[in-house]
């Protein structure tokens, strides 16, 4: 808590209100747009928060090149990623425990299965008559094939479910499953970041310019993979968003997933022009730190996802 | 800027472009303030009119659509904008002061969390005005009226609900860096004033819910445009799905309200009780645990929605759990006030209607509660009722009860006793005649948010609507009280404004000079 120097506290700055401007038509634009119109509202907010983003950032680091951020202060900047982090872990949270509720509860639920209690599994007589009442026909089971419209109003459904699902094809195919391969890349991905933070630390810039640049490319594979497993999705395995619970989970989850390792790889690819720009030293290195940080957690993210999305079944 | 901050008197451009630009704690917290209070006469707007609408059984003013609306927004409005911003404007004024640092640990986010609040709400706002109406199916939103049924507009309630969590979490970030890592030397943990640990607290659990608030706000966005089936049982989801998603948001969200409420009411006591608060240590425990306590007993909110017979048992229990930390708190603010030298200035007399009124609420929650004698209370005036007493006896009645405390600090000036002890009785029974018979008409089986009631709940209703436009008239009162405080009160230098008040906000001139604490103060 000793200050050596004092806390250096900004002038005023005109970059929040352009900050929050950008928000404000970003929100409203994007309303309109799925209503409608406001597209255009939409792009101009987008543009107004990339521009402002960029010279906030440019900012910060030009006020710490110029020595002006103490170690209070960096501390400051420390406990404001780890607390972010935590707060898109919770987001993460929803999601994976909407996934747990789904599939646990509602899935058994709707096939009229679920059980009076953990010791006796004989169905309750609601969740029977919920299943031959609402969704006659339909199975309790996961991946569902089939949707709950599906069984009860065959062809007329909404809800179509998807032709084959991405769960683990067995061990013979195990080599073209891309979902392996996507873990594969990922984890490497964190180890050479980790290669790279090290050379920093060392003083090895070499090492950390490499490093760090074979981790924006793995970044980039991965995203390019993501994108090719949607298309094969979309095109030849009829899972898409609206084919029922299988669907809007596996591409809510994955899809927030993907969102945020772009938002990684940009963050990486920042410092990747800063490091060749001859930024960061073994002292004074929390940009890079950040998105190494952030790095980390979108690959711990995908461990579970994997797992919970596909392997498990 | 550097020689202080413009006024008026350096022309309109210098003085907007200091509220606009500016990276001062107080002037945020000044911003936020007054934010609010606009606000709660907006959300207060709203209410009148449902109160006026129920004053007699039949349609009289509005057609029931717009009443839907009405309830919707007003909810939304109050929690949302009204008392969330009132205590983070509560915190960026005198967090600082209070642990000796010399501003918000990052001072130019702490700018944009507030100024993206003006634009959710413009959106928000908006949507009253927006074919179809605005949103119509509750503040707790639960699909699938709020997915299926809703209006068009429900999308930019959406959005807006977006914006302003993101202000909420930056806002949270900012508090809790500051006050980990810029109390002055000598203040450690276990000294903080309970307002800061409140608050400390409270930031947590902002951090933790906000996003899982986006989460569900986003699901019904993607089940609305998109073709998604979280909400929807055809497709495999369920309905209760958005139940148990909002309600993981929205229990802690009910002691972000209600905690900061804590911390200031655990600073007027002692003050007006010339005594250190009683308890401090288990104070701090008592909070922690409440709000470890608020992440495990959402679906209290759901007994009636089918859950299977443990559920409702877990949850109730768990429920009555927090009886116990709530009541060490009020029995601590009881004991702080035993053999005190009390005095009853109007802080000192809206903290304990605080106490009184609070723990009336707390009882009333703990009677709902009890999962088999919520199939009765559930979704009546019982629970309007209820969550009036916790939610604006506590968290305004606590915040009414800041504002004239720190008021001095703030401009400099006092408040004038009596103006402010006639608001306090006026708003006391303007509140008590609003929602005491809120019980009895819940406990007679009226349903909440409906437009129209049967005969029989006639009397309570008119007697409720009487007292909630007192009560109404008394936050103009307030707002008269502020505004002549601050034009004509009389000056005041003295740095402690009241004589038992203890910390460091009371070592700083009065007014607060506009840097305070450039190099930190020694803390024993």
């Amino acid at each position: 808590m000793s200050t050596e120097s004092s806390y250096y506290v900004p002038e005023q700055s005109k970059l929040p209100i352009v900050a929050a401007t950008g928000m404000g038509l970003m929100a409203y634009g994007a309303a309109s747009w799925v209503i409608g119109d406001g597209n255009i509202v939409f792009t101009a907010g987008l543009v107004v928060m990339a521009l402002v983003m960029f010279k906030w950032w440019s900012t910060v680091i030009d006020e710490n090149m110029r020595g002006m951020a103490n170690d209070q202060l960096k501390h400051s900047y420390v406990l404001g990623m780890l607390w972010f982090i935590f707060s898109e872990v919770m987001f993460f949270a929803a999601f994976f425990g909407a996934l747990f509720y789904l599939r646990v509860i509602v899935n058994s639920w709707l096939g009229g299965d679920a059980a009076i209690g953990i010791f006796d599994d004989t169905p309750t007589d609601a969740a029977v008559a919920n299943n031959e009442l609402l969704w006659p026909g339909y199975e309790a089971e996961w991946p569902p094939l089939v949707t709950p419209d599906e069984a009860a109003n065959g062809a007329n459904a909404t809800f179509i479910g998807p032709d084959e699902a991405m769960s683990f094809p067995g061990w013979a195919k195990l080599l073209s499953w891309l979902p392996l391969w996507n873990t594969v890349i990922l984890v490497t991905s964190s180890v050479t970041v980790h290669i790279a933070h090290t050379g920093l630390k060392n003083n090895n810039r070499k090492q950390f310019v490499r490093w760090l640049g074979l981790t924006v490319l793995l970044g980039l594979i991965f995203l390019v993979l993501q994108a090719e497993e949607y298309i094969h999705a979309y095109q030849h395995m009829g899972l898409t968003l609206d084919s029922g619970i299988y669907g809007t989970t596996f591409f809510m989850l994955t899809g927030f997933h993907g969102a945020h390792v772009t938002l990684g790889t940009v963050m990486l690819m920042v410092s990747w022009f800063r490091s060749l720009k001859g930024h960061f030293n073994h002292e004074d290195q929390f940009g890079f730190e950040a998105a190494s940080w952030y790095w980390h957690f979108v690959d711990v993210v995908w461990i579970l996802l994997f797992f919970v999305v596909y392997v498990f079944d | 800027m550097a020689h202080g901050p413009a006024t008026l008197a350096d022309g309109w451009r210098a003085y907007i472009s200091r509220w606009v630009f500016t990276t001062n704690h107080k002037d945020i917290g000044t911003l936020y303030l007054w934010f609010s209070f606009a606000m709660f006469l907006l959300g207060g707007a709203f209410a009148m009119i449902i109160r006026a609408e129920l004053f007699q059984p039949g349609m009289q003013l509005i057609r029931p659509e717009f009443f839907n609306q009405m309830t919707t927004m007003h909810g939304l409005v109050m929690v949302f904008g009204a008392i969330m911003p009132a205590f983070v404007g509560l915190a960026n004024w005198m967090i600082p002061l209070m642990i000796g640092a010399p501003d918000m640990a990052l001072p130019r986010m702490n700018n944009l969390s507030f100024w993206i609040l003006p634009f959710a709400f413009a959106i928000l706002t908006s949507t009253l005005f927006m074919e179809g109406g605005g949103p119509n199916f509750g503040w707790t939103f639960y699909a699938p009226l709020s997915t299926t049924y809703a209006p068009d507009s429900v999308n930019f309630f959406i959005f807006a609900i977006h914006i302003m969590g993101a202000s909420s979490i930056m806002g949270s970030i900012n508090i809790i860096a500051t006050v980990m890592n810029m109390r002055a030397p000598g203040m450690t943990y276990m000294k903080m004033p309970l307002f800061v640990w409140t608050w400390v607290i409270t930031a947590f659990l902002l951090v933790a819910v906000m996003p899982v608030l986006a989460g569900a706000v986003t699901m019904m966005l993607m089940d609305i445009n998109f073709g998604t089936s979280f909400f929807d049982a055809a497709g495999g989801g369920d309905p209760v799905l958005f139940q148990h998603v909002f309600w993981f948001f929205g229990h802690p969200e009910v002691y972000i309200i209600i905690l900061p409420a804590f911390g200031v009411v655990s600073q007027i006591i002692p003050t007006f009780s010339r005594k250190p608060l009683f308890g401090y240590s288990s104070m701090v425990y008592a909070t922690a645990a409440i709000a470890f306590l608020s992440f495990v007993v959402w679906a209290h909110h759901m007994f009636t929605v089918g859950m299977p017979i443990a559920g409702e048992l877990y949850f109730m229990y768990a429920t009555m759990l927090i009886a116990v930390p709530t009541g060490v708190k009020v029995f601590n603010w009881i004991t702080t006030m035993y053999k005190g030298s009390l005095t009853f200035e109007t802080p000192m007399l809206f903290s304990i209607a605080f106490v009184i009124l609070f723990t009336f609420g707390g009882f009333t929650g703990l009677m709902l509660s009890i999962a088999a004698a919520d199939m009765q209370y559930h979704d009546t005036y019982f629970v309007v009722a209820h969550f009036h007493y916790v939610m604006v006896a506590g968290a305004v009645f606590s915040g009414t009860a800041a504002i004239y405390y720190w008021l001095p600090k703030w401009c400099g000036k006092m408040y004038n006793e009596t103006m402010g002890q006639v608001q306090f009785w006026v708003a006391f029974i303007g509140f008590n005649i609003a929602f005491m018979p809120q019980h009895f008409l819940g406990l007679a089986g009226m349903p909440r948010r409906y437009a129209d009631y049967g005969l029989q709940f006639a009397d309570w209703n008119m007697v409720s609507s009487i007292g909630a436009f007192i009560y109404g008239g008394a936050q103009l009162m307030l707002l008269y009280n502020v505004i002549m405080t601050i034009k004509f009160g009389k000056p005041t230098t003295e740095e402690k404004t009241w004589e038992g008040a203890e910390g460091l906000e009371w070592t700083v001139p009065s007014p607060a000079p506009y840097h305070t604490f450039s190099t930190p103060p020694e803390f024993k």
